[in-house]
């Protein structure tokens, strides 16, 4: 009985390969189980879990990267000027390894953020309890990807990566089994290459391909705004471990902690004051940031009456709380060359999977850098995509085809990241404006708020994740 | 079409006569049934006669054995075939049991054996799925390191499932279907697998003593037999026959026939005689409204059941050892 049950399927598939001029080699060399596509921070964080995932050995898992390979044998003198606050949760994640190499490279913990608006007194702090304990991490984004790669590299007979590689076009296969077509995505190389999948994974940015060439529509809107970025010099050392923001009614200006001398800074503003900004000379650049975190120009006298007010009354109720006002450190100078700014906007995508395809990060959602959120809700994406392929691996199921293992991911992150990203674009509309409505509203808020430990143990949990 | 089928169908019966003979001796006395033997023994014969001129086309009606199999039944699946694939389609409940019926496979099976290799915890176990149909269980199987073999009577439905796993390369080494009865198969394979899988199979045969003791004929001591099926209870009929068939349409209509059904109590008794010892029965339900399947205490419905065969005689006040090393050849034993 078997020898006819052999020639059988063997006739079948000379059939199925004269109709479609496959050659079994080509199609079996080049299928694999997971590409992901686009290897910055968080499509190598998804290559590195893949990788490490004892369910998935085996699997066949690539990852395409069009830039060249970032290695980092010994960190550069100067610090760069991108950087992330990374929070536990996202170190926990990379804790598989690449964290080390990143102590071991460059990060400064932060223990303190310090919140406040310039149009009033009301500020909001934010830290762990004993003040020991770290907050969050601030690590330049280069140094996370270099580290990433590290990792990746002894995982390299689990993990292909090939750089310097572009996409030029993706095909989708059927959602239903139709014979006589290719079940798995094809992706077209630059090269002339095409490579199959069973799932692919879409880590490209805000412009991700996946996601346009997928058709998976996306909310997105320009802020008016653009960033600009550059590392500061302090005037003097300090323990250097409180991260600073102030609203101001053009944009949220913030100084994360690099080391005891230095700073980075994030000031988002409107975009022809980012233009003035980058043209000044060293001298004013600088004046321009110390007098942004110090002047007190945009107090009026109703608002300072009736913050002062309700501040009193607040300390009647919760005599405890509430924290006193701390000056962020003066500036001294800026790194060389290390002035850039950047245009900022929001994203989001309506679906995060399609039939055999996933999306991660920046290209399912991009958000003001104001709550520092963005690479931490990337990093999010990777630890729950990882357990959820886990689990459908484990239960024997393909892994592009488990819609209800897709779905499952696609509903958690969706649950996770909107509020966030509502809580983030909100905070930055309600902070753009100095009309004194407003600025009551969220200076009684913001006061409000940082009398209730429980509240902003919360919103610190949240964040943390 | 059909008239190629009946011809070849009725030269196979015809040819019975000439046959018989020969092959009685040829017969194992283990195997109850000798008639169905020379059926089915008939058909293969002609079949490997028949050369592959006539392209895909293969003998489509299988003269049936009348101890284990009914005819109607198998008629009844050929016209199902095309559809096994259709996740949303008539066997979409059958999928979502997946969900159930592999990690029962998978867990009980590393409780015996344990963890062979990383990514593929089957590797290495031999496992026999009876009434494959499309392949809807044997494909994960496959993908967790299993070698399977599907068998199942309907050849299209053997097709439908070559054709679905022979994209994937990995499938492709691990699967391999057959289009046969077990009886046919006990022959051959002789205490050769870990574990014969008979999901959603034993509702629809005539003869459960033949299916036993061929499942006991094929298993390697201490290997495992798992099987799915329904409970023969009026809860059953009113939930699996009224609601499930005519009333919901989530199987199609006549797939099931009460009487056929096997309650727990009368199966465990069956398998132990058989030289099973019944290690779990777990209730199972199907909830339509999101397609889901669960575990539940009653198994007044739907239920799974895992049995081992003993590996040595059957002793009054006897402890069975923990089953390992089922690689070691085990003593036959004969039970008739």
């Amino acid at each position: 009985g078997r020898s006819v049950a052999a020639i059988s399927k063997t006739e079948l598939l000379r059939v199925l390969y004269q109709q479609h001029g496959w050659e079994p080699s080509t199609s079996e060399n080049e299928l694999f189980d997971i590409i992901i596509s686009g290897g910055g921070m968080v499509g190598t964080a998804m290559a590195c879990s893949l990788g490490l995932e004892p369910n998935l050995a085996g699997k066949k898992i690539l990852l395409l990267e069009a830039g060249h390979k970032k290695e980092m044998n010994r960190v550069p003198e100067t610090y760069s000027t991108r950087v992330s606050s990374i929070s536990p949760g996202s170190a926990t994640l990379l804790s598989l390894g690449a964290w080390d190499h990143i102590v071991n490279m460059r990060c400064k913990p932060y223990n303190k953020m310090q919140v406040w608006d310039a149009c009033s007194d009301a500020l909001i702090t934010f830290d762990k309890e004993n003040l020991q304990d770290e907050m969050a991490y601030i690590v330049e984004n280069d140094v996370i990807v270099a580290a990433l790669t590290k990792q990746l590299q002894t995982l390299s007979d689990h993990v292909e990566v090939q750089y310097r590689t572009k996409v030029v076009k993706y095909t989708w296969p059927h959602p239903y089994h139709v014979s006589e077509s290719i079940p798995w995505v094809q992706v077209t190389l630059a090269n002339g290459k095409t490579l199959h999948t069973k799932l692919l994974i879409g880590a490209d940015g805000p412009n991700s391909m996946v996601r346009r060439e997928a058709g998976i529509p996306t909310v997105k809107w320009n802020y008016d705004q653009s960033a600009v970025v550059a590392v500061l010099h302090l005037s003097e050392p300090t323990e250097n471990n409180v991260a600073w923001q102030r609203f101001l009614p053009t944009g949220p200006i913030a100084m994360l902690p690099l080391s005891d001398t230095e700073s980075s800074l994030v000031w988002s503003t409107s975009h022809q004051h980012a233009e003035e900004l980058l043209q000044l000379d060293e001298e004013s650049f600088v004046d321009a940031i110390n007098s942004a975190f110090w002047s007190n120009e945009n107090h009026s006298e109703l608002v300072e009456t009736a913050g002062s007010l309700f501040r009193m009354a607040l300390s009647v109720l919760m005599p405890d709380s509430g924290s006193a006002r701390q000056l962020p450190p003066s500036v001294a100078g800026i790194g060389p060359k290390s002035r850039v700014m950047f245009p900022l906007g929001m994203g989001h995508a309506t679906e995060y999977i399609r039939h055999r395809v996933a999306i991660i990060g920046d290209a399912a959602h991009r958000v003001h850098p104001l709550a520092g959120q963005g690479a931490n809700l990337g990093f999010g994406d990777v630890a729950y995509l990882t357990k959820v392929l886990s689990q459908a691996a484990f239960n024997g199921k393909d892994l592009g085809k488990s819609m209800q293992h897709l779905l499952e991911f696609e509903t958690e992150r969706q649950r996770h990241n909107l509020p966030m990203m509502a809580a983030v674009d909100l905070m930055k509309r309600l902070y753009s404006t100095n009309a004194a409505p407003m600025v009551l509203l969220r200076t009684f808020g913001l006061q409000a708020t940082n009398t209730l430990p429980p509240l902003k143990e919360q919103i610190m949990a949240y964040a943390s994740k | 079409m059909y008239s190629k089928k009946l011809a070849r169908l009725a030269f196979g019966l015809l040819a019975e006569p000439t046959f018989k003979c020969t092959l009685t001796r040829s017969v194992s006395s283990r195997v109850n049934a000798v008639r169905t033997l020379c059926s089915w023994t008939v058909c293969l014969h002609h079949r490997r006669k028949n050369p592959l001129s006539e392209g895909l086309t293969r003998l489509n009606v299988r003269t049936v054995s009348q101890t284990t199999l009914d005819p109607a039944e198998v008629r009844k699946f050929q016209a199902m075939a095309s559809k096994w694939w259709d996740l949303q389609g008539e066997f979409a409940a059958l999928h979502s049991m997946n969900d159930l019926r592999v990690p029962f496979i998978r867990d009980n099976l590393l409780n015996v054996h344990g963890i062979r290799q990383l990514g593929k915890p089957l590797a290495g176990l031999r496992i026999l799925d009876v009434g494959c149909g499309g392949g809807v269980l044997s494909e994960p199987l496959g993908r967790l390191g299993a070698d399977v073999r599907g068998i199942d009577p309907v050849e299209d439905s053997v097709r439908t499932a070559e054709l679905h796993s022979s994209y994937d390369p990995d499938l492709r080494e691990r699967v391999r279907y057959q289009a046969c009865t077990l009886e046919e198969l006990a022959e051959e394979e002789l205490e050769g697998f870990h574990a014969v899988v008979a999901s959603e199979v034993v509702e629809h045969l005539a003869d459960l003593d033949a299916f036993a003791s061929c499942c006991q004929q094929v298993l390697k001591p201490g290997g495992s037999l798992f099987i799915t099926t329904i409970n023969k209870t009026n809860l059953s009929y009113v939930f699996g026959i009224v609601a499930a068939e005519q009333l919901l349409r989530i199987v199609p209509s006549g797939t099931h026939d009460w009487e056929k059904f096997v309650s727990p109590e009368d199966l465990e008794r069956l398998l132990e005689s058989f030289g099973f010892y019944v290690e779990a029965i777990r209730g199972m339900m199907y909830n339509p409204l999101t397609g889901a399947w669960s575990w539940q205490q009653s198994t007044a419905i739907n239920y799974a059941l895992h049995a081992i065969k003993r590996k040595e005689e059957p002793q009054p006040g006897q402890v069975w050892p923990e089953s390992e090393n089922l690689d070691e050849p085990g003593r036959a034993t004969n039970y008739s």
